[in-house]
């Protein structure tokens, strides 16, 4: 079952008078549960991909299915509550807020889809037990470590349950041992059923996904897959 | 998302950053405390006014001889001759409407006073036992004048209570024979403690029946006519009734001027009601300004916030949900600054009537109202455009901090 699927998908952008393609005819099919990572020099692309696969961006041309659903033709509320509910964002600065405590933090999501209070501390819980964070609740974000901070990340994104994990770059800003922390725990939510994007340049934590991406110049230029490998 | 959420995240943004709300409410505060202590003494000063008038006596008509307009050169001005005067016959005239409850004639002069030793210029002021009641007046002691025809002279006289003071000091006053020029006249009362009334301080007059003063003075002509009407509606007939009268009384000559204090007050009324306009309009600047103040904090904390404003995009926030939370910010910040001001105003204005307890400082209501209302609305006006800008901002530029 495809969860993601991306059509002839461009994406450009004008600079100045010329037009630059960041997305040159992109034709990808992620499965659910799929574990996906997207490697590539800088300017290659991949992070626009993930901005697009995140409904943060639209395609100039193309079409894209989430789950099924034509998502390229919704209107700007539409796809905000397509992102609310369906999609999880992890990113490389974290992007806490920084006046607001882990907890409420991990909160934001379930205000912005209107649950009432009471039924959000206990899912606000949940979270924080997951990630294994309790203690810090109600810690603000500048007397976490940087490993926590990226957890707190993590329980926001997924506090919603959504079916897609996008990550860009989330050990970017990690020393070594809260990167692997941090992509332990993606990977154990892509065991627990969720599909899982990551965008890095580090091969090392790109190489463990099952399927890898690799682009250039907007792009796909190899589609490693468990299946067997492919060129794009 | 809720509208108690919406309120909470507002606050919350705004306890962020204690410093730019402080200042903020600051503003706000000081605009809507202006408009109400600038109107609060437009107001008072409307009200001493109208206060002052009133203690003149109600439904009063005054009546002046000679024309309070300039004509042109008639052979009158000419040969240099005075209006006719009025006259205590004028005065009985008046009396003949049913409209009119009573009159009281005046005729002022100055006289030496004396008694024993002591003795003092004084103002005296011939009239009628009327003038007690249509003046509102009380007496400290005795009675006023009798009631006599007013042609009939009588050597009585009623002292206002500083001439008591510094003629008897601590002698009985009441019974006393206290001389006013060549005449001696027996004090059969004292004033009450009535303030003044226009120029004139009762409290050193000494009053005596109008025929007396007009035989003391040497004098036929009145000074004024007071003249009061039975009720509010009455005061234009019996204006109309006087100038008929008069005119009728002086061969066809309209020379004497009626002014109702009614008009008088509704000049004034309007003088200083136009004052707590303009001074309310003036301060209503101050307020104008302050919203300018929350556009230009509310466009900083946009920029400071894009990262946040991305996030929330990211997170599944529409457009319409950053609107509503920038706008809340404003619309309470806006809220808290009024209240601020309200209470630094009602404390202002309260002090002004602890200081001059004869100056009524009342902010009138709809200044308060208009003051909440153009504050909350410069907050919501001047926050729509800065919160537009943040509902727009391209979410991907804004999470990359550019």
């Amino acid at each position: 079952m495809a969860m993601i699927e991306l059509q002839g998908v461009h994406r450009d952008f004008r600079v100045g008078e010329q037009t630059v393609h960041a997305l040159d005819d992109i034709n990808l099919t992620i499965r659910a549960g799929e574990y996906v990572s997207i490697m590539g020099p800088s300017g290659s692309g991949k992070s626009t991909l993930l901005n697009l696969i995140g409904l943060l961006d639209r395609a100039t041309r193309g079409r894209y299915l989430l789950d099924g659903q034509d998502v390229t033709t919704l209107d700007d509320v539409a796809q905000a509550e397509v992102r609310n509910r369906r999609i999880g964002f992890v990113f490389q600065a974290f992007h806490l807020v920084p006046r607001l405590t882990a907890a409420q933090n991990i909160e934001l999501p379930l205000i912005l889809a209107g649950v009432p209070r009471e039924q959000r501390e206990p899912r606000v819980r949940r979270a924080l037990e997951a990630m294994n964070l309790l203690e810090r609740a109600h810690h603000k974000p500048d007397q976490l470590s940087g490993g926590q901070r990226q957890r707190v990340a993590i329980a926001r994104a997924t506090v919603n349950e959504p079916r897609v994990l996008l990550a860009d770059e989330p050990t970017g800003n990690l020393d070594r041992k809260s990167g692997r922390d941090v992509i332990d725990i993606l990977e154990s939510l892509n065991r627990h059923g969720i599909t899982l994007v990551v965008v890095t340049h580090d091969s090392d934590i790109g190489g463990r996904a099952r399927r890898r991406l690799h682009m250039l110049d907007g792009r796909i230029e190899t589609d490693h897959h468990p299946d067997g490998d492919r060129h794009a | 998302m809720r509208s108690p959420d919406v309120g909470r995240f507002a606050w919350g943004a705004l306890r962020g950053y204690p410093t730019r709300t402080l200042l903020m409410l600051l503003a706000m505060a000081i605009g809507v405390a202006a408009v109400i202590v600038l109107t609060a003494l437009g107001e008072g000063a409307r009200r001493y006014v109208a206060d002052q008038f009133s203690s003149l006596g109600t439904n009063l008509l005054i009546v002046i001889p000679g024309r309070a307009e300039t004509g042109g050169a008639t052979p009158g001005t000419l040969m240099g001759e005075t209006p006719r005067d009025l006259t205590l016959d004028d005065a009985m005239a008046l009396t003949r409407s049913y409209r009119v409850r009573r009159i009281a004639p005046m005729t002022l002069g100055a006289a030496d006073a004396a008694y024993g030793r002591r003795q003092r210029e004084v103002t005296v002021i011939g009239t009628s036992h009327e003038l007690l009641a249509l003046r509102r007046w009380t007496l400290a002691r005795g009675r006023f004048l009798p009631d006599i025809d007013i042609d009939m002279a009588s050597p009585v006289c009623v002292i206002g209570g500083k001439i008591r003071d510094e003629l008897f000091g601590p002698r009985p006053a009441l019974g006393a024979w206290l001389r006013l020029g060549e005449r001696r006249f027996r004090v059969i009362g004292i004033l009450g403690s009535e303030g003044r009334s226009i120029g004139v301080d009762v409290q050193e007059t000494v009053m005596i029946p109008v025929a007396s003063a007009q035989q003391l003075f040497n004098t036929p002509s009145l000074f004024r006519i007071l003249v009061e009407a039975r009720s509010r509606e009455a005061i234009e007939p019996v204006r109309q009734f006087i100038i008929d009268t008069i005119r009728h009384r002086h061969q066809g000559e309209e020379d004497i001027t009626v002014i109702t204090q009614d008009a008088v007050l509704a000049t004034f009324d309007r003088i200083f009601g136009a004052l707590t306009y303009a001074v309310g309009g003036i301060a209503a600047i101050s307020l104008f300004v302050a919203g300018i103040l929350i556009m230009n904090v509310m466009l900083v904390a946009v920029s400071q916030r894009t990262a946040e404003i991305g996030l929330l995009k990211a997170l599944g926030a529409a457009p319409r949900q950053i609107l509503a939370l920038f706008v809340s910010e404003a619309l309470l910040l806006s809220l808290l600054g009024a209240s601020a001001g309200l209470a630094l105003g009602m404390a202002g204005s309260l002090l002004i009537r602890q200081l001059f307890p004869a100056f009524p400082a009342h902010t009138p209501a709809w200044a308060t109202l208009a003051a909440l209302l153009v504050s909350v609305l410069t907050g919501l006006l001047f926050s729509l455009l800065p919160a537009r800008r943040a509902a727009r901002l391209d979410p991907v530029l804004a999470l990359s901090g550019r």
